[in-house]
């Protein structure tokens, strides 16, 4: 494939934040492929929610641009970047369901707020969604606090998807769940990706999980201490000579 | 020697003051900006109609049986009180206005508040702080809704709606209560106590009451919500701001209570 075929869902270029005197991302250069999935790894406070946080917009970059899905950020006004996030799902380390409402109000939520379907056709499609993450019917009224952790988790990635979203962006989405319940998660990022290649949709994972970030991701990105140090495909990463990543990789 | 600690004492001294003063000059411009942003957002469609309700019933429910008990209760204990002094002047037929004129001006509002503040306010704070710290505000915006528009707005609206009716209910009890100790207990003339009530009692001294308490309405919910929206941390966290709400809620009533008063009895 040639360089020109290649499309990318997000770039970094020349990065740079700045929180006072303390630069959390130094000059971020890379590109993330249009399609695929990609895991930033880093040590704790590398930087990685921070980068996260800039591809959603709610944080600006001190210098640098950023463009994801061909738009520029920096030339769009606060509603604009409102409008634009629609082009995302996030999924959150706990899931963050609004806990007022039950599993299908949290996957509802987004139907009733961003389009124009009736209640009947959203009925229809939160129960798709909720289905095809593995949840059965009896749980759909259930408030976040009567579900397991494992369960949470599989509404937050229902609601996320519900508007169809261009990128899945995922922060930590194992951390702090058992060994099992981690393993079908990742499962379920593998088979939301596969369902979204129609309509190439990029994932984006930010994640501690070696074993888990080897077996499922396209790309590998390392953040260390505000600057990406590597970014390669899967199975060349795990050859990396880089001293630091050999570090994280053999722990 | 001496001088050489005199003069680092100052110079501590002065740096610890401007700290101080700098902190609180930082955080009442974050807290004005809030105030600005919630009249920005406020101002903007989507007009969520089906929160306000929402939490007008949630104020409603949460603080009307304790506005009906402080309310009767008050009313009852200030026509005793007031019977015990008027009663050796042989002024015992005042209650009625002395009761009335006070609580309509001073107590239902202040208590209202009061009330409010410790009910709501805290449960604002507690709510959109634990909001805060299990990411939900971070899921609203990253699905582009604004979160003080969501949750902020309609809680300060509710709140400004709610207070001068739990006002006015307060007024009515309070008043009630008074009643029934002058009229049917200390059995003063049912006649001579409305006589008197409508002799000194104006309707300008219950809008004041009102006017008021939509005032501290708007403050308990402004500081509840922003307390909210300022947690840091886990539950911990959540309960510090949570207190705060209630304790910057109750003196914000208390001090905002002395400059209305001073306002509002030349105006009305
Ligand atoms: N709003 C902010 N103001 C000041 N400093 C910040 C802010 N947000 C993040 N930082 C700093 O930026 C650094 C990186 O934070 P970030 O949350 O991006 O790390 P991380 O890689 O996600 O870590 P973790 O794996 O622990 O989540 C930290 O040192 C943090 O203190
Ligand atoms: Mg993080």
């Amino acid at each position: 494939m040639s360089e020109s075929e290649i499309h990318y869902a997000i770039e970094f270029q020349k990065v740079t934040k700045t929180f006072g005197t303390h630069s959390v991302l130094k000059e971020v250069d890379f590109k993330i492929h249009e399609g695929k999935i990609t895991t930033i790894l880093g040590f704790s406070g590398a930087g990685k929610s921070t980068l996260l946080k800039h591809i959603l917009g709610i944080l600006k970059p001190t210098e640098g641009h950023i463009r994801v899905l061909d738009e520029d950020m920096a030339n769009m006004s606060e509603l604009q970047i409102r409008e634009f996030r629609k082009n995302f799902g996030m999924v959150f380390q706990y899931a963050a369901l609004f806990d007022s409402m039950s599993s299908f109000g949290n996957v509802a939520f987004p139907l009733k707020e961003f389009t124009s379907l009736n209640l009947e056709e959203i009925k229809d499609k939160v129960h798709k969604l909720l289905h095809s993450v593995g949840l059965t019917d009896e749980s759909f009224d259930k408030l976040p606090s009567e579900l397991s952790g494992g369960m949470r988790k599989r509404v937050g990635l229902a609601r996320a998807l519900a508007l169809s979203p261009r990128v899945m962006l995922y922060d930590e989405p194992t951390t702090g769940l058992d060994p099992i319940t981690t393993h079908m998660v990742d499962d379920l990022i593998l088979s939301t990706a596969a369902l979204g290649q129609v309509r190439k949709m990029t994932s984006v994972i930010i994640s501690h999980d070696i074993a888990a970030t080897l077996r499922i991701s396209d790309y590998i990105a390392f953040l260390e201490q505000g600057e990406v140090v590597e970014h390669l495909p899967t199975q060349e990463f795990k050859k990396s000579e880089n001293p630091i990543i050999r570090r994280f990789l053999d722990l | 020697m001496q001088m050489e600690y005199i003069k680092r004492f100052n110079i501590n001294f002065i740096e610890s003051l401007g700290k101080v003063v700098l902190t609180n000059i930082k955080a009442m411009g974050k807290f004005s900006s809030y105030i600005g942003t919630l009249f920005y957002w406020g101002m903007r469609s989507p007009y969520r109609h089906k929160l306000l309700w929402e939490q007008i019933y949630f104020i409603g429910n949460k603080s009307l049986f304790i506005i009906i008990l402080t309310s009767s209760f008050s009313g009852m204990v200030f026509a005793y009180q007031t019977y015990i002094g008027f009663s050796v002047i042989n002024a015992d037929s005042f209650i009625g206005p002395i009761v009335a004129i006070s609580v309509a001006k001073e107590l239902a509002p202040v208590f209202t508040g009061l009330v409010v503040a410790g009910r709501c306010g805290a449960a604002m704070a507690a709510q959109i702080g634990t909001m805060k710290v299990t990411e939900q505000i971070d899921a609203l915006e990253c699905m582009g809704i604004n979160s003080v528009q969501y949750l902020g707005v309609p809680r300060v609206l509710a709140c400004m709606i709610s207070m001068p009716l739990l006002a006015a209910i307060f007024i009515l009890i309070a008043n009630i209560g008074s009643w029934v100790i002058g009229v049917k207990l200390l059995l003063i003339d049912d006649v001579l106590y409305f006589s008197k009530l409508s002799d000194f009692m104006r309707m300008g001294m219950v809008y004041e009451g009102l006017v008021k308490s939509f005032v501290f309405g708007f403050l308990i919910s402004v500081i509840g919500t922003y307390q909210g929206f300022q947690v840091k941390g886990g539950a911990e966290g959540v309960g510090k701001g949570t207190n705060l709400a209630v304790v910057w809620g109750m003196v914000m009533v208390l001090v905002v209570d002395f400059f209305l008063t001073s306002i509002l009895t030349k105006i009305l």
